[in-house]
């Protein structure tokens, strides 16, 4: 009887998570996991090759395949109309054994004049070496490879297959995560230094000022991202509001520059993050029991020292919940940096972007993704165990 | 008082339009073990906020020792204060709690740890230096409060409600522990309290509060046995109040005609006008059920009720105009519900309020 209630208990609370996790996974983890699996698919071989592994698993990687794995290669090759897919193979089979370039092309014309060709060795006596069907097996039947996540960070593994470093000036990976990082970096400080006093003026203060100041923080969650950023990109202008007031006032001559670089970037984007800086903060803050500030005074600590020694140790919690938030959100923006930035100061996402979206490269922009996510992943679990030592102590 | 250590002279506090704290003298003497008793709201933080420095005085003069210290602010007050829910610094070690204050007053090191290692052995709490507020029990945090107000040798100590979130048996404890460290180290001690045992157990003087004025100070068994309002008679342990008229008066002892036509005999240093309406306080502990002694008052009342309280018995008896509460030893009462009997009380043991 008791067993069965709990049983249907169980069942019923099963059903009632059970639409936010079929909502998490269809539109959370199944694109998450198709995204990365794209970053590490190796589709070209197997595709431009679809016959020929087949044909090569009786094989025994060391004599000259037989004439049928030859005749299945020579179709595979005949059949390859698109020149793109072709190239993408030479390239894929080359980085595996060098000499198949000039192998490769020499091979599929000669295919293409005499359909009934079968014995490759008589095209060209480098296909006896057992080695390039060994690399053309292990492409045509493996179905991962590390070359995204490679290139994601500038790095390309050499014909010997060591990891080695891109040739400078090809990729520029690297340098644009580096740049994340730091903007990220550069906009977590610029919110700490505005959010951190705003947290505790709003804390200390009570009633309607207190609704005022949380209201203005919050305001901007109400609006969308893109609207608040349209609105600096109009207040940033050389022109805009800023620039205006800037001059009218005799502060400066000309128009400070302020759109299209990373001033501009970094005012809009503490803005934007402000409030999961002030949020965290203030709700540590209100936490914090009322008569330290005075217990602190009447032990004889002056004003400054009471805040150094008290208030400010112990609202460094909501400090470093803040913190990680506005990172992790920086480290992702994208819109902000495309509309306000100038080319120099894109960030990690527009490069996923131009992936995605104009080079139709679904592996390098999963392969950055994952990049991205795995920074994310480590500083999140870097905080965790900061968060627990400190709990602990 | 002229070796008063604390005065406060015509000290006013307004909210708004709300005066909390009215036109109010105290002086306290160095020493001194002074309990604020009173209802909530009726402005017992408020005061003690204002010595400490945390609140300033609408109009009115704080001083200590001689001199004003309205303009002081609190860092510079030397005053030790003990917060209701202890205001311990979460994020340091018991040992720095109690630092803190000689930290501030740039102790050296040495000194600091020498110091630190008295207050905590003082407060039996030597084995926990190194503990975080949140591991102690609640006695024990309150303890730690203590040392910290006490390490760097205040003059004065407020306490505000110390013990309220105590039970009863470790309360009881503090405030054996506190009245000994008053004794030891001669402490003048401002202490804010609900609890009327606790004030009366522990104080040399008492001041009861009543809507931001002091209804009465003085002794504990001063404002228990000779209450001047009917406030203080109330507020103060439980008590029997008469009304009546007074019919006579001579030699110090008013007779007073009760309603319901029954008269009793009242001590009373003032002569009042016959005539004249008056109440009377007689604490229940005080009447006896059996006619006793020449000069005693009687009443006669029949018993309505009898609880049974461990120690003693509480009796409800109905004089046929009100009824009175007593309380009884177990072992002199044979009487039984509905009886009719004589509750007696002497003369001196009842009081008139105002
Ligand atoms: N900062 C303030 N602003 C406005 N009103 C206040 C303020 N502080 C206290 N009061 C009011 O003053 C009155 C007295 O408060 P106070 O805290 O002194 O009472 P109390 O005697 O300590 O009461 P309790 O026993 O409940 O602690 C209360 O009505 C309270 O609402
Ligand atoms: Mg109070």
């Amino acid at each position: 009887m008791t067993q069965q209630s709990g049983l249907s208990k169980r069942v019923k609370s099963c059903a009632l998570i059970a639409p936010l996790a079929l909502f998490l996974v269809f539109f959370f983890a199944a694109p998450l996991v198709t995204m990365m699996k794209t970053a590490v698919s190796d589709p070209v071989a197997s595709s431009a090759l679809p016959t020929v592994s087949r044909a090569l698993q009786e094989w025994d990687r060391a004599s000259t395949p037989s004439a049928d794995v030859q005749k299945a290669f020579a179709d595979d090759l005949r059949n390859i109309t698109d020149d793109e897919l072709f190239g993408d193979l030479v390239r894929r089979l080359n980085s595996a054994k060098s000499g198949f370039r000039t192998l490769l092309v020499k091979t599929r014309n000669a295919v293409a004049e005499d359909q009934a060709i079968t014995d490759l060795v008589a095209v060209d006596k480098r296909w006896r070496d057992s080695a390039f069907w060994i690399a053309v097996q292990d492409a045509a039947g493996a179905s991962l490879t590390d070359r995204n996540l490679l290139a994601a960070v500038d790095l390309q593994r050499d014909t010997g297959g060591a990891i080695v470093s891109m040739p400078e000036g090809t990729s520029a990976n690297r340098t644009t995560l580096f740049r994340t990082m730091i903007m990220a970096g550069v906009v977590t400080l610029c919110c700490i230094a505005v959010g951190l006093p705003f947290a505790m003026v709003a804390a200390s203060t009570t009633g309607w000022k207190r609704q005022l100041l949380l209201g203005a923080v919050l305001l901007p969650l109400w609006t969308s991202l893109l609207v608040r950023t349209a609105a600096w990109y109009i207040i940033l202008q050389d022109n805009g509001l800023i620039n205006l007031t800037l001059q009218t006032l005799g502060l400066t001559s000309g128009p400070v520059p302020l759109i299209f670089n990373r001033l501009g970037v970094v005012i809009a984007m503490t803005h934007v993050l402000l409030p999961f800086m002030v949020l965290p903060i203030f709700s540590v803050l209100i936490g914090i029991p009322k008569n330290l500030m005075p217990a602190a005074a009447s032990l004889g600590a002056p004003p400054i020292r009471a805040f150094l020694l008290v208030l400010l140790p112990l609202s460094l919690r909501g400090v470093v919940s803040g913190a990680l938030l506005v990172f992790m959100s920086a480290l992702g923006y994208y819109i902000t940096p495309a509309l306000i930035g100038g080319a120099k100061d894109q960030m990690i996402s527009s490069v996923i972007a131009y992936y995605a979206t104009g080079a139709a490269n679904w592996g390098m922009a999963g392969a950055l993704g994952i990049v991205l996510l795995a920074a994310t992943m480590i500083l999140y679990v870097v905080y965790l165990r900061l968060s627990s030592e400190e709990a602990r102590a | 008082m002229s070796d008063a250590l604390i005065h406060f002279d015509k000290v006013s506090k307004t909210f708004g339009i709300m005066t909390v704290v009215d036109d109010l003298d105290l002086s306290i003497g160095k020493g001194e073990f002074v309990s604020m008793l009173g209802p909530s709201g009726s402005g017992k933080t408020t005061l003690l906020m204002m010595l400490a420095g945390f609140e300033s005085p609408t109009s009115g003069t704080i001083s200590v020792g001689g001199k004003r210290v309205d303009a002081l602010p609190p860092h510079k007050r030397n005053m030790g204060v003990v917060f209701q829910n202890y205001a311990l610094f979460p994020h340091m070690s018991v040992a720095d709690n109690v630092a803190f204050p000689l930290k501030m007053r740039g102790a050296s090191r040495s000194e600091i740890v020498e110091r630190v290692t008295k207050a905590l052995d003082m407060v039996q709490l030597g084995a926990f230096h190194e503990r975080r507020p949140i591991q102690l029990s609640g006695g024990q945090q309150q303890r730690v409060a203590l040392a910290r107000a006490l390490v760097f040798e205040p003059e004065v100590v407020l306490m505000d409600e110390p013990l309220g979130a105590l039970d009863k048996k470790l309360r009881e404890q503090m405030q054996m522990d506190i009245r000994d460290i008053h004794h030891r180290l001669g402490l003048t001690i401002v202490f804010v309290t609900h609890d009327q045992t606790e004030a009366l157990t522990m104080s040399d003087r008492i001041a009861i509060f009543n809507h931001g004025k002091i209804e009465q100070i003085g002794g504990p068994s001063d404002i228990y046995d000779h209450p001047k309002t009917q406030f203080v008679a109330e507020f103060i342990g439980e008590t029997n109040l008469l009304s009546g008229k007074v019919s006579s008066a001579s030699n110090g002892l008013l007779t007073v005609t009760l309603e319901g036509g029954q008269s009793i005999r009242v001590a009373s240093a003032a002569a009042l006008e016959p005539g004249k309406h008056v109440k009377i306080s007689v604490r229940p502990e005080r009447i006896e059920l059996r006619s006793s002694g020449e000069g005693q008052n009687e009443l006669k009342v029949k018993i309505s009720d009898i609880v049974y309280h461990g120690d003693h018995l509480q009796i409800q008896a109905d004089t046929g105009s009100r009824s009175l509460v007593i309380k009884a030893p177990r072992n002199v009462v044979t009487s039984q519900i509905g009886q009719e009997v004589v509750a007696s009380f002497s003369p001196e043991q009842c009081w008139i309020v105002s």
